[in-house]
Order: structure tokens, then C-alpha cells, then sequence
């Protein structure tokens, strides 16, 4: 495409199918303690 | 769902649902903003309009940028439609209330007297007190039994501070260990410190032990110093220096935070970041202060405009040294973005009185961490357990549709809703939004996202 370059990203409506183990780490629990964000989680399984 | 922005000279077009980004040119974000209210020939007229002087853009051209973005319709990946929106809130969590995750608060005591500290110096607006073994083991017991089916469990020794209760830490991490070989689980350990009491021993068995540490610096001596105080007012920069920094070298790669607060003190809070840098740290975050609006360090909105400025100034640094191969981690500006978290994770919200609970050091179980200085939010004990069900069914419909804010929001599969303990402080309702926070939070997503196109760009060029 001449003008849209799109980034390759896990795709959320698929990963409906395929996640949802619950493996993960708690949003929490690893440094903020004072607020909430998840993107930086890595995923357990990575099932794509 | 999209939300589009421009940062750092890319146009960036963010696709909601599917999680797609797209990195466009001038034209096609101009076309795309058009594209849901206008029809064709309004948009080939305005664009042509919009472009006179460009001889690239003609309407053959323009044609061909709407073939495509009719084609990333078709595949998901533009304008997707939101899968959920006929689930009432509470619906998303039904599967996911399994208990995971524990914040011990091993010592309700303290041997700083931050002046911002949410734990109000450590004993959480009550007595003090630290945590004994059999209150401790039946917290890891309670873990244990209410986790079937979840094998990582994730405990952190918080405070108050911990080191000033580090037997019990350690007597309750051997019995963990002893206990994950029983049940199949894995516990992983963090440690959250003011580092004042660290010495050898601790070294040693958290390096050893703790999957995590997090360390509590603010940076710059005299900012740290500012509000991080002993009992008889002097500072404590210089003391735990020096054993964050032979605590760390002798990690061995294993994970830590330094982690700092800012507050209305220090708005130029990348000069600390670049500080913990100087110091030889390099996994690094920074928390804005969460406190009453009325105290004198709180950040308000008009600060928000130096703060956006500072975030962008930390992606410009980050990315420099990614150039230079002297790369570190913002923690906020971790995105992974082909292995992140899948659609059930970013819709269920934080975990907080769900998947996820506080310790006191009676035994008392709270939702979080944050809510342990509001008796009303008390939900049982590691003993009889949940004695209050109705406050897990009130955490359990905390997500991303439990309110329209958060329900029209771009940036709410970033945040899965925000945290329910600053909704409550600043709005009284678990179901609030906390505005202030959501406006920082977006502007970093926007900055973590640009952050990784600048590296995915130098890395292909």
C-alpha cells in the first residue's frame, strides 16, 4: 500500500480464540503498584 | 473503534479491537479521519482541496488509498467492530476470579517517613505491626487452595517495609518452596524496598530467591532526599545507593525495578530517569504521585502539558541510546506488540479483589493494596476466606464496560480500565475514572507506540 504501512501486531480478535489462561502476570504487581497498564506484560503462552 | 494521532512526524492510526497499527502518511490520515462520514466524492474533493499544491495526490491516487483501506476493513484490521459490546460488564470475569496473586504486607512499619507515601509512613493510617509466620503461611495456604487450575503464583512482600520483617520473608519463602513440588504450582517472589536495610544477607537470598525486586529511588539527591526522609528528617539517598547498586550487579541479569515517584517537585522527572542512569541502573520506572488533591506535592492538570513534553523527552532518549546500543527500559513503554496480552486479559480489568488480593499483617483480605486503609473494603481473612462474596462480585464487574468513559475510550485495551483504587480515591466509586491518571496514561501509550516505529524503522533501514 502506497501510503498506509501496517505494523505487524498479535491480532486481538483472534487471540479470543486461543487466549484467556489466566497464566499471566497480574497487571499489578511488578513495579507501578499506583496504577493499572498491561501492554507491557509479556504473554505466557504467546499462542499468538 | 480507531484513534488516530501524530507524534514525533509519524501519523499513526490505531485499529481497537484488532489491535492493528498502521503508520500512514499525511493523506491517507486525513482520508481515514473522513472516511465513516463522508462518501467518496466528499472525500476526493476535500483531499484534492486539502493538496492543491501536491502533485502526487490526484484523484486516481485517492481512489486507490480508499481500495485499501476498504481492504484493511475487510481483514479486521480497520474499523473493527467491538466483539463485546452486547456482554454486560460482569460478564467478561466469570472465568477469570481465580485467585493468583498476593500482596503480602509483611510489615505495617517503617523506617522512612515519605511524605507522599499512600501507606501513610508505612502502617496504613493504623497501628503499627509486622506479620508473623502462622498468619503468613496461612495466607500461602489460602493461595494455594483458591488457585486450582492457575500454577504461577505471584506473591509480593510489600509494607510498610519488608526488610524490617526479613526472617518471616525468608521463613515463608521456604515454605513455598517446599509447597510448589505438593501442588504444582510456581510461586515467583517480589520484593518491593526502600533498600535501607539491605546488606549481605538480604543480597544474597533475594537474588537467590525473588523473581522481582523493586527498588524505591526518585532519582536526583536532592529530589529523592526532598520527601524521602528518615524518622529524624535527614535524607536517605546516600545510604541506599550504594547497596541498590551492589544489589543490582549481583543480580545476574534477573529482573528489577528501580522505581521512582514524581510529584508537582520534580515535573522534569526525565532528569531524574537520566540520573538512574548515571548511576548504572537501566531497568527503570516512574510513577506520578497519587495523594489527596490537596497536598502540597500533588500533581494537577495544568501540569499536564510539562508532563506530556517530559514523556516525549524520555522516547527521544530512549530511542537515541536504542541507536547507540545502550538501550533501557521504561517500564510504562514495555510493548510488546506481537506477544502481548491476548483480548481476555485487556478486557478483565486489573485483577483487584478477583485474581488478585492483599494480606494484612492480622490476616485480613482486601481487594488491593491501595484499599487496605478503608475497613469497609475488608473482605475476609486467610483463615475463614471470603466471608464478603458481594465485594467480589462488585470487583468482578470493574472492567472496561462498567462505564461509558472507559467504554467510548481509545486507550481502554491499553489500560483494561484503569486502577479501581484511584477511581475510588478521587471519584468515591470503584466504577470511576480518575481523569488525571487516564490523560497521563494515554499520552504514554501514544509515546510506547511511536517509541517502537522509530525502532522498527532504524532496525530495517
Amino acid at each position: 500500500m502506497k501510503r498506509i504501512q501496517t505494523i505487524e501486531t498479535r491480532d486481538l480478535i483472534k487471540s479470543l480464540a486461543t487466549g484467556g489462561c489466566g497464566e499471566c502476570q497480574t497487571s499489578c504487581q511488578s513495579a507501578c503498584k499506583t496504577s493499572c497498564g498491561l501492554t507491557n506484560q509479556s504473554c505466557e503462552n504467546d499462542k499468538g | 473503534m480507531i484513534h488516530q494521532f501524530k507524534l514525533d512526524g509519524f501519523c499513526v492510526v490505531l485499529d481497537i479491537y484488532s489491535g492493528a497499527i498502521h503508520v500512514v502518511d499525511p493523506v491517507a490520515y486525513d482520508i481515514i479521519a473522513l472516511y465513516q462520514n463522508h462518501s467518496a466524492e466528499q472525500i476526493i474533493s476535500i483531499i484534492l482541496e486539502r493538496y492543491a499544491k501536491d502533485e502526487d495526490v490526484t484523484q486516481e491516487d485517492i481512489r486507490l488509498c480508499l481500495s485499501d483501506i476498504e481492504s484493511l476493513i475487510k481483514a479486521n484490521k480497520l474499523f473493527s467492530k467491538d466483539p463485546f459490546s452486547a456482554l454486560e460488564s460482569h460478564e467478561f470475569k466469570k472465568t477469570n476470579t481465580t485467585l493468583k496473586a498476593m500482596c503480602i504486607h509483611i510489615a505495617h512499619t517503617c523506617n522512612l517517613t515519605c511524605d507522599y507515601c499512600f501507606a501513610k509512613q508505612g502502617n496504613y493510617q493504623g497501628a503499627d505491626a509486622v506479620m508473623s509466620y502462622e498468619v503468613g503461611k496461612q495466607a500461602l495456604d489460602y493461595l494455594i487452595r483458591e488457585s486450582e487450575g492457575r500454577r504461577n503464583l505471584e506473591v509480593d512482600f510489600f509494607g510498610g517495609e519488608p526488610l524490617m520483617n526479613w526472617q518471616v520473608i525468608k521463613d515463608l519463602v521456604a515454605y513455598a518452596r517446599e509447597q510448589e513440588s505438593i501442588h504444582d504450582k510456581n510461586f515467583r517472589f517480589t520484593l518491593t524496598t526502600n533498600g535501607v536495610l539491605i546488606d549481605d544477607d538480604v543480597i544474597e537470598f533475594a537474588n537467590k530467591e525473588m523473581h522481582n525486586v523493586v527498588l524505591s529511588l526518585d532519582g536526583r539527591k536532592e529530589v529523592h532526599d526532598r520527601l524521602r526522609k528518615t524518622a529524624n528528617g535527614r535524607g536517605s539517598y546516600d545510604v541506599i545507593v550504594p547497596k541498590f547498586q551492589e544489589f543490582v550487579e549481583k543480580r545476574g541479569g534477573k529482573d528489577y525495578y528501580l522505581r521512582g515517584t514524581y510529584t508537582n517537585q520534580n515535573i522534569d522527572f526525565t532528569n531524574d530517569i537520566l540520573h538512574m542512569l548515571d548511576l548504572g541502573f537501566r531497568e527503570l520506572s516512574m510513577e506520578p504521585v497519587v495523594c489527596s488533591p490537596d497536598d502540597e506535592v500533588a500533581l494537577t492538570e495544568k501540569d499536564l502539558p510539562a508532563l506530556f513534553e517530559q514523556y516525549e523527552l524520555l522516547g527521544h532518549e530512549m530511542l537515541k541510546r536504542y541507536k547507540q546500543n545502550d538501550e533501557f527500559t521504561f517500564y510504562h513503554y514495555i510493548m510488546d506488540l506481537n506477544a502481548g496480552p491476548c483480548l481476555h486479559k485487556r478486557i478483565a480489568g486489573c485483577g483487584s479483589g478477583t485474581e488478585y488480593l492483599a494480606v494484612t499483617p492480622w490476616g485480613d483480605l482486601y481487594p488491593c493494596h491501595q484499599f487496605v486503609t478503608h475497613p469497609e473494603f475488608k473482605m475476609g481473612n486467610v483463615w475463614d476466606g471470603i466471608t464478603k462474596p458481594e465485594k467480589i462480585d462488585d470487583f468482578a464487574k470493574c472492567n472496561i464496560y462498567a462505564n461509558p468513559t472507559c467504554r467510548d475510550c481509545w486507550a481502554k485495551m491499553f489500560c483494561a480500565g484503569g486502577c479501581t483504587a484511584n477511581a475510588y480515591h478521587t471519584t468515591g466509586s470503584i466504577f470511576g475514572v480518575y481523569e488525571f491518571g487516564c490523560e497521563l496514561f494515554k499520552k504514554r501509550v501514544e509515546c510506547a507506540i511511536v517509541l517502537q516505529i522509530a525502532k522498527g524503522l532504524h532496525v530495517n533501514a
